[in-house]
């Protein structure tokens, strides 16, 4: 399931986008160290089935979700973690791209929700265990069912968590979760089964690719259950510490009481560090019709560099209204104006 | 949506891409910028803000309309995608019951103004991303993460990823017309079908990976992709940034439309 | 090189699942030759022609191309040298837009970006397709691809040229563009195709392949007017000789 810009804040959008980001990083060093050249081309046509893989794909009805094909874990098992992440990250890219699936903020946490699990968690840790040196088919099978089923239970975890985060949604954290999580298990299940499936039909049909892909994975030992703990321990603390800023700093955030939309909101704890400066972001602009909650600016923020804000009045809700009508008004003329303007 | 219809959609979206209008020339990565930002500024504003919103709209609308992108097909494009937003925001306004006197006799619950925030600021966002990619080309936008500094192993899986795309699309699509002709109307669509279909779609992909290899070598490729073409920024690309992060910092940092009425309101 | 000799001595491969698609293929052609390759669908020209510049090594035999001998060192000079077309040209373009793919090699090569800009104008006008620089691969029809894809082998300025079915997807007038294009490339030419009047157009001589073995190799018009030898290998007399 895709997290949407529309439901993200910026603090946790940037966050996951740093997640992501180093995570490619890591990645790509890692490849280009010693990558086989002959993974490039493989590697990018990869992302392409995937691609058309996920088109075929059934949707799961009622959910709303487009009910993916778990590409992460067919790649992870071809490719190795690391060139999987990668092609995972490019799938997502195209795909916010052109068929604006979540977006550009939320491809932040879409890399991390459907990349990082699969690839740098169920993968090393569950898939490689099970399955061994992969001779069993079964144990294979096994194997990809149950950590396409983690990665899947992971990715929904994280959706419900950053939205909660971003406070643009009034979902209590427990019904969200009990929401996503058994759609998730459903999805799961049957997306297990297909990978499972996909992996046995590969070798049965050409056994050569799986067993030849220590020459395509040459870093496929490369991982270590201990590293992949601790890589995820240091990464919570990097998160949980910023969110936990964000959280602190962010009106919006996992608390939302009833005095924030009275406009009782304490001021003055948040008076340090970057918190007034993203405060009064916020203060400048919050505007509920007839909550004037906006509280009196007290000096001036922005320290000598450009002129001061100008000064807001309460906003009314009907100069509100009004003036939303004209801009709209206003914004559509544009429109029609530069279209007439071309076809002449 | 259909495998078929949703080819020709990203077909048709790429199609887009490579017309020749003053948006489309623009350097894309001035474009990325500009729309990063513009998102940034959006989905910064808090839960309840909705009349601030309203500006933001000049920019999707002028990149449609210079950009001579149809507006329906980007509306439809949106709705694709709205299920999960709309979804998750349409408690709000159940859960967060807070009454709310907007006008005297109209009362609305505090969730109504974070669920209509939602739904602006996903028309706001998704149709800005998708009107980036229908005014740059891919290969533009690849430029664009090139020049900036991404890894150039991700910008050419990107870019493999693209020129791909449509080969395998157009097979599988082969792939499940021939299904769908040989299993006469009682839809092969079971999770068997499924799975001999992409493993299939998988093999022939890993043969094409060879042969690409091979081409690849055949023109001198010894594992690094070469550099591609460099954008030079020209003064309409700097006037471009410039005025959108004008109106960006505008529109985010001072009561636009609020102001207008206020305007308005004196007037009469 | 000053002499484009390609010389394959008793070459045997075989793929990784086990099929033997080359058995004993010997032959010689010297500089300035034009030979065509024919033979019926899986008898192995596709696999030859990935030989002439070690995309894949015998599995036993010798392939000497000019004065060196086919080695996984030697290979990276040796396809400088010889421009290989690929039979899908979907494989051969995998650049997203025409211009970044006729500009992959000279890139390769390490020219200038001004050297490069030139390169591919000058290959892009041999094939008629300079209106196309800008476009992906995917929004051209089979022939433009094809068109774009000789293009693109032809910006390396290749010494012998090795093409497998270059006019599958050719309308009329391309085709007689490219058989013009190669009466005029004066190096070596190799061409498989089932094309037999372009064979017979452009091609001097003739090599029948039949499950990976030569069976015949002599002067096209004396090999494409001997039905019987063409009807043993799924052909047919080139429509130019079926009047006589
Ligand atoms: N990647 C591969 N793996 C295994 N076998 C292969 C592979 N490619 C080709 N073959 C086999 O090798 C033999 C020769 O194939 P090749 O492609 O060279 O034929 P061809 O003469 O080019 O045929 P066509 O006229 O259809 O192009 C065939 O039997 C084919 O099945
Ligand atoms: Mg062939």
């Amino acid at each position: 399931m895709h997290m949407a810009d529309a439901l993200l804040s910026p603090a946790v959008g940037t966050t996951m986008w740093a997640g992501s980001v180093a995570a490619l990083g890591y990645s790509s060093r890692k490849l280009k160290e010693n990558i086989d050249n002959q993974m490039i081309p493989l590697m990018g046509v990869m992302g392409a089935f995937i691609f058309a893989a996920q088109m075929i794909n059934f949707t799961i009805p009622g959910t709303g979700s487009s009910g993916h094909l778990g590409g992460g874990m067919i790649l992870a098992v071809i490719l190795g973690p690391y060139a999987a992440f990668l092609v995972m990250a490019s799938v997502l890219t195209v795909q916010a791209l052109f068929f604006a699936d979540g977006g550009l903020l939320a491809l932040g946490c879409n890399i991390w929700n459907m990349g990082v699990y699969p690839c740098f968690v169920a993968y090393p840790l569950i898939y490689k265990p099970i399955a061994g040196d992969g001779t069993s088919a079964r144990r294979m099978s096994i194997a990809a069912i149950i950590s396409v089923l983690v990665a899947l239970q992971l990715g929904p975890f994280s959706v419900v968590l950053e939205t909660l985060l971003s406070g643009k949604s009034e979902l209590p954290f427990s019904t969200f979760i009990l929401f996503m999580q058994p759609i998730h298990l459903a999805i799961g299940l049957v997306e297990g089964v297909v990978t499972a499936g996909v992996i046995r039909y590969v070798k049965n049909a050409r056994p050569e690719i799986l067993q030849s892909s220590g020459a395509f994975r040459p870093l496929d030992t490369g991982i270590s259950v201990r590293k992949v703990l601790a890589f995820f321990v240091i990464i919570a603390l990097i998160t949980g510490g910023a969110l936990s800023w964000f959280a602190s700093t962010h009106p919006d955030g996992l608390e939302w009481s009833i005095e924030k939309i009275t406009g009782r909101e304490e001021l003055a704890v948040q008076e340090r560090g970057i918190a007034p400066v993203l405060n009064k972001i916020q203060e400048k602009t919050a505007f509920l019709p007839d909550y004037t909650f906006r509280p009196a600016v007290t000096g001036d923020p922005e320290a000598g560099n450009g002129p001061a804000w100008p000064s807001i009045e309460a906003g009314t809700s009907v100069a509100g209204i009004v003036g939303s009508a004209m801009v709209l008004g206003l914004v559509l003329l544009t429109g029609i104006g530069v279209r007439s303007f071309k076809r002449r | 949506m259909t495998f078929d219809e949703e080819y020709y959609n990203i077909g048709y979206l790429d199609r887009l891409s490579y017309q020749d209008t003053f948006v489309h020339n623009l350097d894309p990565r001035v474009k990325l910028i500009t729309t990063m930002l513009f998102l940034f500024a959006v989905v910064s504003f808090p839960k309840y803000e909705i009349v601030a919103l309203f500006p933001f709209f000049l920019f999707p609308v002028l990149l449609l309309t210079i950009g001579e992108i149809p507006l329906l097909f980007i509306l439809k494009k949106v709705a694709l995608v709205s299920p999960f937003a709309v979804f998750i925001g349409i408690f709000n306004p159940l859960l967060d019951p807070v009454q709310v006197t907007v006008l005297p006799g109209l009362t609305l619950s505090a969730g109504w103004f974070s669920f209509c925030s939602i739904l602006l600021k996903f028309l706001l966002t998704v149709s800005t991303a998708l009107l980036l990619i229908a005014t740059t080309s891919f290969p533009g936008v690849c430029h664009a993460l090139r020049q900036i500094g991404v890894p150039s192993l991700f910008v050419s899986q990107l870019l493999f990823l693209y020129r791909y795309l449509f080969v395998l699309a157009e097979e599988s699509m082969r792939i499940i017309r021939a299904r769908d002709m040989r299993s006469y109307g009682r839809r092969g669509t079971g999770v068997k079908v499924f799975v001999r279909i992409v493993g299939m779609l998988f093999l022939r992909t890993i043969e094409r990976a060879e042969r690409v290899y091979y081409a690849m070598l055949s023109r001198g490729f010894q594992g690094d992709m070469p550099a591609l073409r460099n954008f030079r920024i020209t003064a309409a690309d700097l006037a471009f940034t410039a005025s959108v992060m004008g109106c960006l910092y505008l529109f985010r940092f001072y009561p636009v439309s609020e102001k207008l009425g206020l305007f308005a309101q004196g007037l009469f | 090189m000053s002499h484009h000799i390609i010389d394959f001595k008793n070459v045997f491969f075989h793929y990784p699942d086990g099929t033997e698609a080359l058995r004993d293929i010997s032959f010689r052609i010297t500089h300035g030759e034009s030979v065509g390759i024919i033979g019926a669908n899986g008898s192995g020209k596709s696999t030859l022609l990935l030989h002439m510049n070690g995309c894949l090594m015998p599995s036993s035999g010798t392939v000497n191309i000019g004065d060196l001998y086919l080695t996984k060192k030697t290979r990276q000079e040796i396809r400088r040298s010889v421009g290989v077309i690929f039979q899908n040209p979907d494989d051969q373009l995998f650049m997203p837009t025409v211009y970044d793919d006729v500009a992959f090699c000279p890139r390769n090569l390490g020219l200038d970006e001004d050297a490069v800009r030139q390169r591919v104008h000058d290959a892009l006008s041999l094939v008629n397709g300079l209106e196309l620089q800008d476009k992906p691969p995917h929004h051209l029809s089979g022939g433009q691809k094809s068109s774009v894809a000789i293009a693109s082998v032809m910006a390396v300025e290749p010494d012998i040229l090795a093409m497998d079915e270059p006019a599958a997807n050719l309308d009329p007038k391309s085709r007689r563009l490219l058989i013009n294009m190669l009466k005029t490339f004066h190096h070596s030419k190799i061409i498989a195709s089932h094309d037999l009047d372009l064979i017979l157009d452009v091609c001097r001589r003739c090599i029948v392949i039949k499950d990976g073995t030569v069976v015949a190799d002599g002067p096209s018009t004396e090999i494409l007017s001997n039905r019987a030898l063409l009807e043993e290998n799924n052909l047919e007399l080139p429509l130019s000789l079926q009047r006589s």
